[in-house]
């Protein structure tokens, strides 16, 4: 993926998009942040530079081939240290799907994906429940809503120890909750936030829910009006 | 390891390996070409060509690229009937054929599009993951050769009985494999066919399809010209994958301890590499570095370097020392005929290779200089300096031998036909039709392929608008204007069996119908002919018979076959598979957004009408085969003259929206269609058999030539009144029922959706879950 | 040089569906008496005098094995 689509928006928000070797929706996502008229940018894996974006999205995919673990070998690229550094000053991330995973391997949220229990790859449409809309992601959808949008991944199986799980469950930072679990996933949470409501990953993919034409519903589009909103307000 | 670490230290020098002089040195010298799979008069017409007798090397290259694989020896007699049945104006929109890595074709708007299907049939049988595996990755990369982008694909793949252990082996590692490397590539899944039957047990089928898109100006063809430029070899290194039985030749350089060579035959794919792989080879067309290019696919270097020499205007020299390898001490003959996964071959101007090999860098893709374009008419290939390849290419990659292997009609052909499946007890009352229907539903090749398609990714790119359970998978190609592809494979090996050129036409009609009723205008073919073996005159009477099929079908439909795959030699023993010549259709949409969905429900109080001509033929059918056991008879009456006229109105329908859901009939009859389309739409029916229609024959026969159609009422009469003016029979059967939560068959039965839907989506899911 | 063997498993309390898997196969395979099978991964590296055990436990804790749900050992091993 060379250039991504420029343009240029009312806000002026710059949303960055990382490509790993291996990153497969990075192009869907930077279409996502062009349909709310935000300027998506293109970050390379083996660039330490964020470019003066706004926020940054890891994308989904099979970065590095899910060599070793999915995300472990992506959490070392140089852009990485930039992204780490960028969200402890507060800047928004969000990590969809192997952008999940990148950011446990990475320590930004706790956890990890491991295998799904049915040891397949699955590929279907979820009904989400949004519980914790007081995030930078997800401000946008009303206390829960359920919203309709794909899965697509094999080790999407979100697993912590118990102490974890209380304490994302009692901090009110699972945003996303499976209807149905599909993969096993602890307490059948599919997204989860950090304490600050600005480092949130997901399993799902909102990029390929922004139209029905291609995807079971627009949902997704409420993730990326959403992050346009707190830099509004920031 | 140390005893043969003199052995291998050897291999550096040039003592032990069989150089050119060296061959003309020793003429006597015996060299196992039976092994190698090559006849008596081929070896000696390769002395005649060189004028002496081939080195190891050259025999190895000579006998990969002269099998059957390869060189399409028992076929290419037969194909030319393909290029001899293609008509100026079925070509006009051709920009490469037959013979090219895969046919491309112009859709308009300055967008070309590439497609072809592939065979990995053996190798699926052997280590089904990485078989099929492989298989996704050959395609792709076939496409990929062409200049195009990758941007879909499709498998059509067949067992044996559903429930048969062999099959519980076989079925979810191919699966595995063909979602683990197209997902993992970014390819969306978007359609194909899960099929199951006695014959293919032993011998299952992974037919791979990929279809990719470009600017007609950034076409690349295969051929190396230009004297001086130079040859890249990139992707992954070279090893002793799908080595084989070349390694025959290996042990006259070693002491007899053969441990090292006993690795299996079977080529593992990586797909992260090849992801690369295809992000780096992009990147290097759009800045222009690539003069020609060719993926490395079976017999590998052999292959990739003779095609490119003789497809060009000079000769080429290679240093295969250079080539980047991950075995050690590999001979020249092992080096040419490995088919380690994820290489590509380019031929790049000098003054591009800094640049070539910067993208290559950024990407992380290993690449090498191995030789370069000459002015000589030789393919000379040395190993440190001395040649062990000199070769006229043509002879190598074009000029193999052809056959002309004898043909005959089965003697039992008759009797097959003959015994027509009018004897067998059809069922008449209510509660039998009743329970044919759910027995026919739930059978595994009228069952839902959920459990299959679950494990494919089918978002990816953002671009696909249709896939299984959709007749055709289709995707945007051009997000400004909604300008798409559908793609749809079918092939019915039964009705080919007791008819190979009307049942091969029929493949085609129906995968024809399938792109059209989804609102897609039929453009191209593909084929993949999957059959015994040619040493059978009763085989290559089925071949032949069915390619003309296919050809003459082609010409009466308008639409050319742009390339294809060959497989021979399936079967166990002295059985041969069922003939199945599998056809994919391609066809061109203006704006996807006027696609027809296949599941009706979306407006209220739809009208359901049935297009096309029911008649009570049974030969070869689903209701034949799953209650009777039965093979024989004829296939369904093939007219294409009138496919051709359901396809027009389809897609005139679909571009001024009167047609708001519609789905081809074909296995399973008006019932399956029926159920199916009232599943994925999640709404009830309720339909009138025609009063002197026989309910069973309405039901379940599988002529050919239909569709099921909702149109809303406002849009009814303009649509029959299309159809009455047009001469296609269209006739009203029911309707759409929102309220009703089943399928209502007047005079026959009523069935609930959640019945049907147990019955339908249950049957995969119990045998292989 | 000297060959290290890390083996990484996953954690006992930690779900592990494809060892589960092995071990539902082994009777319909004609194997019986086999109560339990967990799945790992297993790493030979080859070091030379420079990575001291210090340095390999960092490289196991660190790349080889996820903390959250893995758990490491490191031997050195006669080449």
């Amino acid at each position: 993926m060379s250039e991504l689509a420029s343009e240029s928006s009312a806000q002026g928000a710059r949303i960055g998009v990382v490509t790993f070797p291996g990153s497969l929706d990075d192009s869907d996502t930077a279409r996502a942040v062009g349909l709310v008229d935000a300027e998506p940018v293109g970050l390379w894996h083996g660039d330490a530079d964020l470019r003066g974006v706004d926020a940054v999205i890891l994308p989904g995919g099979f970065s590095y081939g899910d060599y070793l673990r999915a995300g472990a070998i992506a959490r070392f690229a140089p852009v990485m240290g930039e992204v780490v550094a960028a969200a402890r000053r507060g800047m928004p991330v969000l990590g969809i799907c192997n952008g999940f995973q990148v950011l446990c391997e990475a320590g930004l949220l706790p956890g990890a994906l491991t295998r799904n229990e049915s040891l397949h790859f699955v590929c279907r449409d979820e009904w989400l429940r949004v519980e914790h809309t007081a995030t930078a992601w997800t401000s946008r959808f009303g206390d829960g809503a359920e919203i309709l949008v794909p899965i697509k991944h094999m080790d999407g199986c979100y697993v912590a120890d118990q102490s974890t799980v209380d304490e994302l469950n009692g901090e009110g930072r699972v945003v996303f909750r499976y209807l149905d679990n599909p993969n096993g996933s602890r307490a059948d949470i599919a997204g989860i936030t950090d304490p600050t409501g600005r480092v949130v990953g997901l399993m799902p993919h909102p990029e390929h829910a922004t139209d029905a034409l291609t995807g079971p519903s627009d949902d997704g589009l409420g993730m990326f009006l959403s992050v346009l909103d707190h830099l509004v307000a920031a | 390891m140390s005893e043969l670490a003199s052995e291998q230290l050897d291999l550096t020098s040039t003592d032990t390996i069989d150089t050119v002089k060296h061959a003309q040195a020793t003429p006597d010298h015996p060299q196992p070409y039976r092994e190698l799979g090559l006849r008596d008069e081929e070896y000696a017409r390769i002395k005649e060509i060189l004028g002496r007798r081939p080195t190891d090397a050259e025999l190895a290259m000579y006998s990969v690229m002269w099998s059957e694989h390869c060189s399409y020896k028992s076929s290419k007699v037969h194909l030319r009937y393909f290029g001899e049945t293609t008509t100026a104006e079925m070509g006009a929109r051709m920009l490469a054929g037959i013979g090219e890595n895969a046919g491309v074709i112009d859709i308009g708007d300055g967008w070309a599009v590439t497609f072809k299907v592939e065979s990995h049939n053996h190798p699926s049988y052997v280590e089904p993951y990485q078989g099929a595996a492989t298989g996704v990755g050959g395609i792709v990369r076939d496409i990929l050769a062409m200049g195009a982008r990758p941007l879909a694909v499709q498998d059509s793949i067949r067992f044996g009985p559903a429930d048969a252990p062999d099959t519980r082996r076989v079925l979810p590692g191919v699966v595995a494999g063909v979602g683990g490397y197209g997902n993992c590539l970014g390819l969306p899944n978007i359609g194909g066919e899960v099929v199951f039957d006695p014959t293919y047990a032993g011998n299952p089928l992974v037919n791979a399809l990929c279809v990719g898109a470009m600017r007609v100006e950034d076409l690349h063809l295969a051929h190396a010209s230009g004297t001086g430029n130079k040859i890249m070899l990139f992707g992954a290194r070279t090893g002793l994958d799908g080595i084989g039985g070349v390694s025959v030749l290996a042990s006259d350089s070693f002491s007899g301890d053969g441990s090292r060579k006993k690795l299996p035959s079977v080529q593992v794919g990586d797909p992260f590499t090849e992801k690369v792989l295809i992000e780096c080879c992009l990147e290097l067309f759009a800045a222009g570095l690539v003069v020609g290019i060719q993926d490395l696919g079976g017999a590998g270097l052999s292959c990739a370097t003779s095609e490119l020499a003789s497809a060009g205007d000079g000769g080429m020299v290679v240093e295969l020392d250079r080539v980047p390898l991950r075995a050690k001490g590999m001979t020249p003959a092992e080096i040419l005929s490995s088919e380690s996964q994820e290489r590509m071959c380019a031929v790049v101007r000098p003054e591009d290779v800094a640049d070539f090999l910067a993208v290559c860098r950024k990407w992380d893709v290993i690449a090498t200089e191995i030789g370069a374009v000459t002015d000589g008419d030789h393919l000379v290939i040395n190993w440190h300096g001395v040649p062990v390849v000199d070769v006229p290419p043509r002879t190598v990659a074009h000029e193999g031998p052809v056959y002309q292997r004898p043909i005959a009609r089965p003697a039992n052909q008759d009797a097959l036909v003959t015994d027509t499946p009018d004897r067998l007890s059809r069922p008449s009352t209510p509660d039998e039709l009743r329970a044919t229907l759910l027995r026919l539903v739930s059978s595994p090749n009228l069952a839902s392929r959920r459990w299959v398609t679950q494990q494919y990714d089918r978002y990816v790119r953002g671009g696909t608008v249709l896939a299984q359970p959709a007749d055709s998978g289709m995707i945007r190609i051009d997000e400004r204007t909604g300008r798409g592809i559908a793609v749809a494979t079918d092939c019915n090996s039964r009705y080919v069996a007791l008819d190979p050129y009307h049942g091969a036409q029929l493949a085609l009609a129906e995968a024809y119908r399938n792109v059209a009723v989804t609102g897609a205008t039929p453009a191209a073919v593909t084929d993949c002919l999957n059959f015994g073996s040619p040493e059978d005159p009763g085989v290559m009477w089925q071949f032949r018979e069915a390619l003309h099929g296919i050809a003459d079908g082609c010409r009466e439909l308008g639409i050319p076959v742009i390339g294809g795959n060959v497989s021979f030699y399936n079967q166990t023993g002295g059985t041969a598979i069922l003939p199945t010549p599998l056809v994919g259709v391609l066809g061109v949409i203006d704006d996807v957004r006027r696609r027809i969905p296949t599941g009706f429900g979306a407006e209220a109080g739809e009208s359901l009408l049935l297009l096309g001509t029911t008649r009570d033929e049974f030969g070869g059918s689903e209701w034949a085969h799953v209650v009777h056991g039965h093979l024989g008879g004829r296939p369904p009456q093939v007219d294409l003259a009138a496919e051709r006229l359901l396809a027009e109105i389809l897609v005139a329908g679909s571009r001024d929206g009167m047609v708001s859901a519609a789905h081809d009939l074909s296995e399973g009859g008006l019932a399956q269609a029926l159920v199916e389309a009232a599943l994925i739409g999640e709404t009830g029916c309720r339909i009138v058999p025609p009063p002197d229609a026989d309910p069973f024959v309405w039901l379940f026969a599988e002529s050919a030539g239909r569709a099921l159609v909702a149109v809303r009422r406002s849009d009814e009469l303009r649509f029959t009144e299309l159809c009455a003016a047009r001469g296609l029979p269209c006739a009203r059967i029911g309707l759409v029922d929102a309220a009703s939560d089943a399928v209502e068959i007047q005079g026959v039965a009523t069935i609930g959706l959640p019945e049907l839907r147990t019955a339908w989506e249950g049957t995969l899911p119990a045998l292989f879950a | 040089m000297a060959r290290v063997v890390v083996d990484v498993m996953p954690k006992p309390e930690i779900l592990d569906p494809q060892g589960q898997a092995v071990a539902n196969a082994l009777p319909r395979l004609g194997f019986t008496g086999v109560a339990e099978v967990r799945q790992g991964k297993r790493f030979e590296l080859e070091v030379d005098d420079s990575v001291d055990d210090a340095t390999l436990a960092r490289i196991a804790d660190g790349l080889l094995a996820n903390p959250v749900i893995e758990q490491w050992t490191v031997r050195r091993v006669d080449a």
